[in-house]
């Protein structure tokens, strides 16, 4: 699973009828420390995430294991709204 | 699978009630020798571990077979813990 | 999923059987900018998008399989939608 910041969303009105109802958001992946990390991805939420939100998104074809997304075409879901990152990493080069 | 090491750990309040009493930890990939390669990932916990620890993890859909036969959105799941890695540079 | 831009079709008459009818598109992946993510690929079409739309673009089998109906079909990228707005939060 990715940690990821909510920073944006899509309206499709002509889509796939299995992601009717489905609220689509861009997803900015970031470090645990918060930074961000690679390029966007957009998901579909599954926790009612909202703008900035630090979530915890999950891919692949496990996305459809979140709720409600049984047998929907997605590749990206989120699944969480994070509290609290805690890290105890010792510094290395990354 | 790959070798990992836990460096954190992660809460969410909001969450897929799937994912209620699961452990989610920060994991960075390491390699044999215990260098940290690529990026740090969130997986969930199927053997009890703790911050600090060696670990081996799996990705993918079969990362959430060890919660069958509930059904848990996961993608990265360590599946155990590391005792010792020996590597004989010989043969790669 | 990816935001794609529609910059092509893809006509092949000897191509594997379950791919027949379907309409293949070649899509460039976009960022967020605007500007090219890599090199276009090949996608089919559950959407009915055209050339020069921008589309939600999805980058998993079963997903891109079960849009256009074919569940044990070698389709790795489908378009799923069209896109009507993309909002970006400041």
């Amino acid at each position: 699973m990715i940690l990821a910041r909510v920073v944006g969303n899509i309206v499709a009105t002509r889509k796939d009828p299995r992601l009717e109802g489905r609220k689509l958001l861009i997803l900015q992946p970031v470090s645990p420390e918060g930074k961000p990390e690679g390029s966007y991805a957009v998901a579909v939420d599954t926790v009612t995430a909202g703008n900035r939100e630090l979530v915890l998104a999950v891919s692949g074809s496990s996305a459809r294991m979140a709720e409600g997304c049984k047998d929907a075409p997605l590749d990206l879901a989120i699944v969480g709204i994070v509290d609290e990152v805690s890290l105890d990493d010792p510094p290395q080069a990354k | 699978m790959q070798l990992g090491r836990v460096v954190g750990r992660v809460w969410c309040t909001v969450k897929s009630p799937a994912l209620e009493a699961q452990r989610l930890l920060i994991v960075q990939p390491v390699t044999p020798e215990l260098e940290n390669t690529g990026r740090r990932l969130i997986c969930l916990d199927a053997v009890g571990t703790g911050t600090g620890e060696l670990i081996y993890w799996c990705r993918g859909k079969e990362s959430s077979f060890p919660f069958l036969p509930r059904e848990v959105p996961a993608d990265a799941t360590v599946v155990g813990i590391i005792d010792e890695v020996h590597v004989d540079r010989r043969l790669s | 999923m990816l935001i794609g831009r529609v910059v092509g079709d893809v006509v092949a008459t000897q191509k594997h059987a379950s791919h027949e009818g379907q309409k293949l598109l070649l899509v460039q992946p976009l960022e967020l900018d605007g500007s090219n993510r890599g090199v276009p690929v090949v996608a089919v079409d559950s959407a009915d998008a055209g050339v020069g739309d921008r589309v939600l673009l999805v980058m998993e089998g079963f997903s891109a399989m079960t849009s256009v109906g074919r569940p044990e079909s070698p389709i790795d990228f489908a378009v799923l939608g069209v896109i009507d707005q993309v909002e970006l939060f400041s």
